[in-house]
């Protein structure tokens, strides 16, 4: 289905402003200045934004360590995303939780998670939640996506939830991101399905899609697909590998040896889904050159405030260590 | 009030928070008991027989039987709460939390603190536990020493069919999650509950079991009872003991055991866990800390020993707590001078 002109620059500035947000972050972090453990979605940004367009806020999804780009695909807000990196009692989670554990709970956003494999569980239930709820007006279900990526695929969680979702028929999407390294490992060793990871999903009983994943176009056509599917009542889940890459180490400070010989430069030549994005609308005369670069300044200074917002936002107090808990001994 | 066993006051208790609130989900393993087979739904209906009757009165939307995946339960339970639901989560045996720890305490017990406060955490996850079976070391043990040292989670241990329903009904009303450690060897209990459906035992209150100025005696969940035996035992050798029944491990009635021992100055705490950190190291270090100067004679700790949940009856026998071992317990620390 052809995106109009709207859908189009909304999809673009999406990607573009988490992958500003993202190598902002990976010149930030060498100063510093954030604390912590970061893990960047450089790369997968055609995923998040290729799921996400579709959803509504009644839609649920669950991410992983790899979060940024999937909270900011969401709908969260980029101030509170930066300054909850930044440590910040203004971040979205008041500091609490730092680059793995934003939530929005508000934005159906329900999690990233430290725990690799351990999101799918959460996502069946909220799955099974929509169930509960019921259809909307005109028939269709509330879903839940599990992003997972392809070392998450081989947590014995992750195979819990996938029969669970199957047997309760929950509305659940589980979204595999085979970005080919689970931390420091390839998953041609990793991965006993000889890096297929799909078809382990449909062994447990669901349809399930595969795609380019850095391709916009193709994430978002299957993910229609998909999303007509699951969110027919009694179908149950579904499940779609994404192929895509990750331009930056498994977390902030990785020294990638684990890289063949210009692999990382071949892959941002070749593989790069904005780059791609801009050809094919380009190309097609959807959108013109000066229209993407337009977006490029506009993503550039969205992220250049969030940064300069998080520098003089709020600093937690020792007091506030307190906050939220129900008692205290 | 109406006389009922245990098992029947936590069943009550969720068909009636079923019928009050839409938003109250039941799922775990066999909950329903029957599915799939020629039998059919409810052919079982619970192991325990806590959950017979929901799926006929509530569908499978809200009974979720599960397939045997402790994970999965867990985290369903706290997807489903995130989403706005309040999960009532069986697993089977406490002694499955090690397959699914990560759930309960890298999840369910964080989101709310991790997430700044911005969501809420419904989920109660009943956990039926200890020891008396004779079910061996993988399916008698107690988990409540683990549980009660994470931040997040509320730790219930009802020692009566008042309390299982009282507390419960707090625990499913609660925003938080609340872990609900029902025993057992407590569940063919009969006892008095009361008939209002608001009836709840707010958390963080001790129950005064038996009164008396000689010896307090601190125990929670089966071993109340123990305590109760004993102490009416030493009644009649004129020796008058304070019960403090917990009724909930956190939040902890510091209080109630702290004033009891302001005027016993002599503390036996009763622990179904193992000897090093568990609920008994842990009132002890409190006493010390805070009541020292009350404090007559050495604190005294009756626990199983530091060893696996042993079959035969000898020796589950010998490895548990009783009556006669507390009573000794309370002469001993009366001994003292």
């Amino acid at each position: 289905m052809q995106l109009n002109r709207d859908a189009l620059t909304r999809a673009y500035r999406q990607m573009k402003l988490i992958r500003e947000f993202e190598e902002r972050l990976h010149e930030e972090i060498q100063t510093g200045e954030i604390a912590g453990f970061t893990h960047l979605y450089c790369g997968q940004e055609a995923v998040a934004v290729g799921v996400c367009e579709h959803l509504t806020e009644r839609d649920k999804i669950v991410s992983t360590h790899r979060g940024h780009g999937h909270c900011l695909a969401k709908g969260c807000d980029v101030d509170g995303m930066m300054k909850e990196i930044w440590g910040s009692l203004e971040g979205l989670c008041n500091g609490k939780a730092g680059s793995m554990h934003i939530a929005d709970i508000d934005k159906g956003m329900l999690g990233a998670n430290g725990i690799v494999g351990a999101g799918a569980p959460i996502a069946v239930g909220a799955a099974l939640s929509n169930k509960i709820d019921g259809p909307d007006a005109e028939g269709k279900l509330a879903v839940a996506i599990g992003f997972s990526g392809d070392g998450a695929c081989n947590q014995g969680t992750t195979f819990e939830a996938m029969n669970l979702a199957v047997v309760t028929k929950a509305p659940a999407i589980f979204v595999f991101e085979n970005n080919h390294y689970s931390e420091h490992t390839g998953v041609d060793y990793a991965v006993g399905t000889a890096g297929d990871i799909a078809s382990r999903a449909e062994a447990f009983g669901m349809k399930v899609w595969r795609a380019d994943g850095t391709d916009f176009f193709a994430v978002h056509d299957c993910m229609r697909e998909m999303l007509d599917y699951v969110r027919v009542p009694g179908n149950g889940p579904a499940a779609v590998e994404f192929d895509t890459e990750r331009f930056f180490g498994h977390f902030e400070g990785d020294p990638q040896r684990y890289r063949g010989e210009g692999e990382l430069e071949r892959l941002r030549e070749t593989r790069d889904c904005l780059k791609k994005f801009r050809a094919s609308v380009t190309g097609a005369k959807l959108l013109s050159d000066s229209d993407i670069d337009a977006i490029d300044t506009d993503a550039l200074a969205a992220i250049e405030n969030a940064v300069q917002a998080s520098r003089s936002a709020a600093r937690p107090k020792p007091e506030n260590v307190l906050d939220n808990v129900y008692i205290s001994y | 009030m109406a006389k009922m066993m245990y098992r029947d006051a936590i069943r009550n208790t969720i068909f009636q928070e079923m019928q009050r609130d839409s938003r109250v989900v039941v799922l775990g393993e066999d909950v329903v008991g029957g599915m799939g087979t020629a039998g059919g739904p409810e052919a079982i209906g619970g192991i325990w027989s806590t959950s017979t009757g929901l799926y006929d009165a509530f569908g499978p939307d809200r009974v979720i039987d599960t397939p045997i995946s402790e994970s999965a339960i867990m985290g369903a339970a706290g997807g489903l709460a995130l989403a706005g639901k309040r999960p009532v989560a069986e697993i089977m045996f406490a002694d499955f939390i090690g397959v699914c720890m990560d759930q309960l305490w890298n999840q369910i017990a964080k989101f709310r603190y991790m997430f700044g406060g911005k969501s809420i955490c419904p989920a109660v996850i009943r956990m039926p536990m200890g020891a008396g079976y004779n079910a061996a070391a993988q399916h008698s043990q107690v988990i409540h020493q683990f549980v009660t040292g994470m931040p997040g989670l509320k730790v219930l241990m009802p020692s009566n069919p008042a309390d299982a329903c009282g507390l419960l009904r707090q625990a499913i009303r609660d925003d938080d999650p609340v872990v609900f450690l029902e025993h057992k060897f407590l569940y063919a209990m009969s006892g008095e509950v009361p008939d209002d459906p608001d009836f709840v035992i707010p958390l963080g209150h001790a129950r005064l079991a038996r009164a008396g100025e000689d010896v307090t005696i601190v125990a929670s969940g089966m071993m109340v009872g123990y305590a109760e035996t004993a102490a009416d035992d030493l009644a009649q050798d004129g020796i008058g003991c304070d019960v403090i029944d917990l009724r909930t491990a956190s939040p902890l009635d510091e209080e109630a055991i702290l004033d009891s021992v302001e005027v016993t100055g002599r503390l036996v705490v009763v622990d179904e866990a193992p000897p090093r950190c568990n609920l008994a190291t842990d009132i002890a270090a409190l006493v010390a800390s805070k009541a020292f100067a009350s404090l007559k004679a050495p604190i005294e700790m009756v626990t199983p020993p530091h060893t696996p949940v042993p079959f035969a009856r000898e020796l589950e026998s010998a490895y548990l707590p009783s009556p006669a071992k507390v009573a000794a317990a309370v002469r001993k620390t009366l001994e003292y001078r």
